[in-house]
């Protein structure tokens, strides 16, 4: 089974966010880039089925400018088998993205698909459902277990307040939580292996999608500053506080 | 303008945050439709057409919707979405789940999450975790929403008596099933959802510890969370995690006890309306953000809590 995994470059979950002065956007110059967290686990689980002789070739996909092919590589190092690239330095909205890869699922054929829930930089948690909607696939969102079982996937999902199965038929799209894995490290030897991995390059267009974005931010702004309080003396004016003055008991 | 809401219900009973997503729909102003798609949803429906301002209330009651499951939600919200302006969720895991395939089926952008409301065209929403907070314009026909439920103050559930109109539009993708469910046996109410909520830290030591939190918890009606320390060191499951990588929290009240207050912390809670830290050393930063400081060992101060509630 052929398993297609979606990966992002995304600012370092570690580095602070700083606001740009002019309110346009956050400020990346010179910060550390990774690996979306979400989509490391993504590769994980992959790299798992590909273990249990379950999946027999892993492609992995990303969208964004040229250096995203390091994070190409570091799936490669992995386990992936060879990667693709889909080189824009246009900023790329969910449904693109979903767009862009709606064609290379048609292209490649998968039989499942492991996107991240969200990336962390947008927070926006759509391009799994996305590309589901668009290739008419059934969907596995916020995984926190994926058992493949003939030509159905039984997905475990974390939802408010619990857990919930669902059984889907393959082919299907699954997004990863955290609990669905820890993702390993790559070692030195498969690093530089990983270099030799075929990784190709594809320009939007010759995907036939039209990156045409429909949302405008006009404003990025830093969040309300909290500045610290006053400290209490003890349980009793802590009671008192919250009772009389922030009236929240 | 016209907004088509879908409620978020467990069939018998209507979910709080609807109220709250209805208020979002109110600030952007215009006639108002709720839709609540199940099975058996007819008690649900009957509460959402007593809520403040709902025009009219469309059920969809269907094996189909049973269990909200996305592949055929979405298609239905696609076929009724497209006569309205605006089509709104909660940020649940429900709406997160199917409110993006209609997006797709419709052929526009989603906005994720938003906390509040400049125009009908364009909405505030945190990106980062929180840690930015960007406005985005939409130039979409129809704009499609999830709304988190603690950027707005609920409207009523009282008072309305919108009409209730049952729809025969069973869209079944035949390509899902239901297979189980295993929801948390608690009466305290979900992180997300909560009013108050108290989280521990790594301070708690381990996971027995956490029993004196949960009965201020009950005192209060909290929520419990827990810190990504506390969760990473084995107390508690990771589905109580606070913070970037877990649960965003924007309550009341938030009572952080002997958590430190890293950045991955912070962004999960800094919203909230009032902070109290409970902690023993006086440097920790939370009590950078914290309204109400304490500083003193939690296993003194925290049943001495629990005693004057």
């Amino acid at each position: 089974m052929k398993v297609l995994v979606a990966v992002k470059r995304v600012i370092d979950y570690n580095v602070k966010v700083r606001v740009k002065a002019d309110n346009t956007g956050v400020d990346l110059t010179n910060i550390k880039m990774a690996m979306n967290p979400f989509c490391e686990i993504a590769v994980e689980e992959a790299v798992r089925l590909k273990e249990k002789g379950v999946a027999s070739e892993i492609i992995v996909v990303s969208i964004g400018p040229k250096v995203a092919q390091e994070q190409i590589r570091t799936a490669l190092a992995l386990g992936a088998d060879r990667g693709i690239l889909i080189e824009t330095e246009e900023e790329v909205q969910s449904l693109q993205a979903a767009k862009l890869l709606k064609a290379v699922v048609d292209e490649e054929q998968p039989q499942l698909v492991i996107l991240g829930k969200q990336s962390i930089d947008s927070d926006n948690n759509q391009t799994g459902q996305m590309l589901a909607a668009l290739a008419g696939m059934p969907q596995g969102t916020f995984a926190s277990e994926v058992v493949v079982d003939g030509d159905k996937v039984s997905v475990t999902r974390e939802v408010d307040g619990g857990l919930m199965t669902v059984a889907l038929n393959l082919p299907a799209v699954v997004t990863t939580d955290l609990r669905l894995n820890e993702p390993r490290y790559a070692s030195l030897p498969n690093i530089m292996k990983a270099k030799k991995k075929p990784l190709d390059v594809k320009a939007p267009a010759d995907l036939g999608v039209e990156l045409k974005a429909s949302l405008a931010i006009t404003k990025v702004e830093e969040p309300p500053v909290r500045s610290a309080g006053i400290k209490v003396a003890d349980v009793a004016e802590l009671v008192d506080k919250l009772k009389n003055e922030a009236k929240v008991i | 303008m016209s907004i088509l809401v879908i409620a978020d219900h467990d069939n018998a009973s209507l979910k709080p945050v609807t109220l709250n997503v209805l208020s979002a729909a109110k600030a952007i102003g215009g006639d108002i439709d709720v839709l609540v798609a199940g099975e058996g949803c007819g008690a649900a429906a009957e509460a959402a057409a007593k809520a403040d301002g709902v025009a009219k209330v469309l059920v969809a009651d269907n094996a189909a919707y049973g269990h909200h499951l996305a592949e055929n939600l979405s298609l239905l919200v696609a076929d009724l979405g497209k006569g309205y302006s605006h089509v709104l969720t909660s940020a649940g895991t429900t709406g997160k789940d199917f409110l993006p395939r209609v997006a797709a089926l419709l052929d526009v952008a989603q906005i994720s999450d938003i906390i509040r409301v400049e125009s009908a065209d364009t909405f505030v929403r945190p990106i980062y975790a929180g840690n930015a907070i960007a406005t985005v314009q939409s130039s979409d026909a129809v704009k499609v929403i999830t709304v988190r439920g603690t950027g707005f103050d609920p409207v009523s559930g009282e008072g309305g008596s919108a009409a209730v109109e049952a729809i025969d539009n069973v869209q079944d993708a035949g390509k899902s099933a239901f297979v189980s469910e295993e929801m948390a046996k608690s009466d305290r109410p979900e992180l997300t959802a909560a009013e108050i909520v108290i989280s521990g830290g790594r301070g708690m030591q381990n996971g027995d510890n956490f029993k004196i939190l949960e009965s201020v918890a009950d005192k209060l009606g909290a929520g419990v969370g827990a810190s990504r320390a506390a969760v990473d060191a084995g107390f508690v499951p990771n589905d109580m995690q606070v913070g970037q990588t877990g649960k965003i929290v924007a309550p009341n009240l938030y009572i952080a006890v002997g958590i430190s207050g890293a950045i991955q912390h912070l962004a999960g809670m800094s919203g909230s309306k009032v902070i109290v830290a409970i902690n023993k050393d006086e440097e920790a930063p939370i009590f950078q953000v914290a309204d109400y400081g304490l500083v003193a060992d939690l296993f003194e101060a925290v049943p001495a809590l629990d005693a004057a509630l």
